[in-house]
């Protein structure tokens, strides 16, 4: 229980932190927000991580294998977009 | 000190990394280290988890690795900026049911410990997991298919739809129960996931193709939500937190957008705009005669005189693979000392912000980009507006016209301009379905044409005289 309410506390707390921050962030950039935050989504790979590495039986590897693919595509996927977008808006420094 | 507490204290500075990225995000000129420093944040994550002495064996996760690493890495460069929706969707996607995917091997591990006590935060998120992971994943195929073309994008219904998605929500609750009070059973687990794809569909479907940005958004939420309900299965913090930053991030944007269109989410989830649009009266009838099509030519003459001129780009320009030539067009007649803006719609494109990306990517100065709310008031001091694709946001109906399905969004008072131009390959309707009189109006001229050809043939026009 104890365990339970600490968990409960930081989410709570981490909810609060988000909306902080990105109600600041302008509509120009939203759609690299998304995608960004998209990618941070992708942290369930830890889990898989351990599902993968942990030897316990055959069904909880292939989860565990299956899970890290999809988790690494969102991951890796999600944040080099994101930067391939973001490079297109940095252009705009260097004069014409 | 302790592995563990180091393990810990690695997350904990991921977790830093992960909000500083994001806040980050909020400026041009940072959001490239944000987005950096976030990246920064997963690796020390990942690499502190393979440390942790309950991982045993590196092979299985080496090669998972290296296969989404190939496929992530391909789908980033190859995918057009066009497309950056379908894409955020599909990546959504994966991260969904990778949720699925942990909370059922962590349920395989624990299944045994339960058969003498049951540990209630861990099943009740495992169930979780696997409903949020579940409608995630599917929801966010059927998004991507809306979006691709692959399935219709009008809104699908039928007879006793929403009764359709009450009964199989409560039969994913009613599973879901059942398996915390059972938790040895397993095999319960899969037809929960199995259910909740189901949902996924049955939820997305009855939605048109115009709300899929807002549907896009609600499901990265939820795939935040996803990751974090994993993190109380794990207690993990850097789970929960990044988790739940992701899903206030989706929440907050979903709002945005729903205020763009002046509708409510509940609207845009059981309502759609589909739906309404087939019982609007045929259109034939109401541009035939009076409508003024115009050349590329009249056009450049009008361009010509005139001081100011705003550009309205919208998703038909997108489309046309346009934006290059629309800057093509700014460059000339800024170089002739013309005033040139453009008017950016919240939801113009197909995500909020998704124009912005595109006209970034023509190399189009961020300060020449107008917010709806900052150039609304100043249209009638301009000369010539080009509206370039966009049909829904420039239409008057959502302000005159109450029972239109458009009623109330917010649009570009375009109208007001001394004269329109119009770049419409047709007067199809858009996306809403409803035709637009500012397509009859006095001061409005439509020019019929790609909008990439209309604008090369202006640009042509331009340098001749």
């Amino acid at each position: 229980m104890e365990i339970f309410v600490t968990a409960v506390t930081i989410f709570v707390l981490a909810i609060f932190v988000g909306f902080e921050i990105i109600t600041k962030i302008p509509p120009i950039l939203h759609t690299p927000l998304m995608s960004g935050s998209n990618a941070i989504s992708g942290i369930t790979l830890i889990g898989a991580l351990y599902a993968a590495g942990i030897e316990e039986s055959n069904i909880t590897k292939i989860l565990g294998l299956f899970s890290v693919i999809f988790a690494t595509i969102n991951v890796v996927g999600g944040f080099l977009v994101t930067h391939r977008m973001l490079g297109m808006f940095k252009k705009k420094d260097a004069p014409k | 000190m302790e592995l563990i507490s180091i393990l810990n204290l690695s997350y904990l500075v991921a977790s830093i990394l992960f909000i500083v990225g994001i806040k980050q995000l909020a400026h041009p000129k940072t959001a490239t280290r944000g987005n950096l420093l976030g990246a920064l944040g997963m690796l020390i994550a990942v690499v502190a988890t393979l440390f942790d002495k309950a991982i045993l064996t590196y092979d299985w996760i080496l090669v998972g690795v290296l296969i989404g690493s190939l496929i992530g890495i391909i789908l980033a460069i190859k995918i057009q900026m066009t497309a950056m929706p379908q894409l955020v969707a599909i990546l959504n996607g994966f991260g969904g049911i990778a949720s699925v995917f942990v909370a059922g091997a962590a349920l395989q591990l624990s299944i045994p410990k339960y058969a003498f006590a049951v540990n209630y935060q861990e099943i009740v998120s495992i169930v979780f997991s696997a409903i949020v992971g579940g409608i995630t994943f599917s929801g966010s195929f059927i998004a991507f298919g809306k979006l691709q073309g692959f399935i219709t994008e009008k809104a699908v219904r039928y007879p006793g739809d929403q009764l359709v998605k009450i009964l199989v929500g409560l039969t994913a609750v009613g599973l879901g129960v059942y398996g915390c009070l059972v938790p040895t059973d397993e095999s319960i687990y899969w037809i929960l996931s199995g259910v909740s794809l189901l949902l996924g569909v049955f939820l997305v479907i009855p939605i048109g193709g115009a709300d899929m940005p807002v549907v896009i958004s609600l499901l990265n939420s939820y795939s935040g939500i996803a990751a974090s309900a994993t993190g109380f299965v794990l207690n993990n913090n850097v789970l929960i937190i990044a988790g739940s930053l992701v899903g206030a991030s989706g929440i907050i944007l979903t709002q945005i957008m729903c205020k763009a269109m002046n509708r409510s989410l509940t609207n845009v989830l059981f309502g759609g705009f589909g739906a309404v649009a087939t019982e609007m009266k045929d259109d034939g009838d109401f541009y035939s005669g009076k409508v003024k099509s115009t050349s590329a030519e009249e056009v450049a003459m009008l361009l010509d005189v005139a001081r100011s001129v705003v550009i309205v780009p919208g998703y038909g320009m997108a489309v046309a693979q346009a934006q290059h030539t629309v800057r093509d067009l700014y460059q000339l007649l800024t170089a002739r000392g013309i005033d040139v803006t453009f008017a950016i719609h919240p939801v113009a494109g197909r995500m909020p912000g998704h124009m912005n990306v595109l006209l970034a990517e023509a190399d189009i100065p961020y300060d020449r980009l107008k917010e709806m709310d900052e150039i609304n008031s100043t249209f009638e001091n301009v000369d010539v507006v080009i509206v370039n694709g966009a049909n829904d946001v420039t239409n008057p109906l959502a302000k005159t016209d109450p029972k239109s399905p458009i009623a109330g969004m917010p649009i570009l008072d375009v109208g007001n301009a001394k004269t329109v131009v119009v770049i419409k390959r047709s007067l199809s309707p858009g996306f809403a379905g409803v035709p637009n009189p500012l397509f009859i109006a006095d001061n409005c001229l439509m020019l019929f044409g790609d909008g990439k050809k209309a604008t090369q043939e202006m640009i042509a026009a331009l340098k001749e005289s």
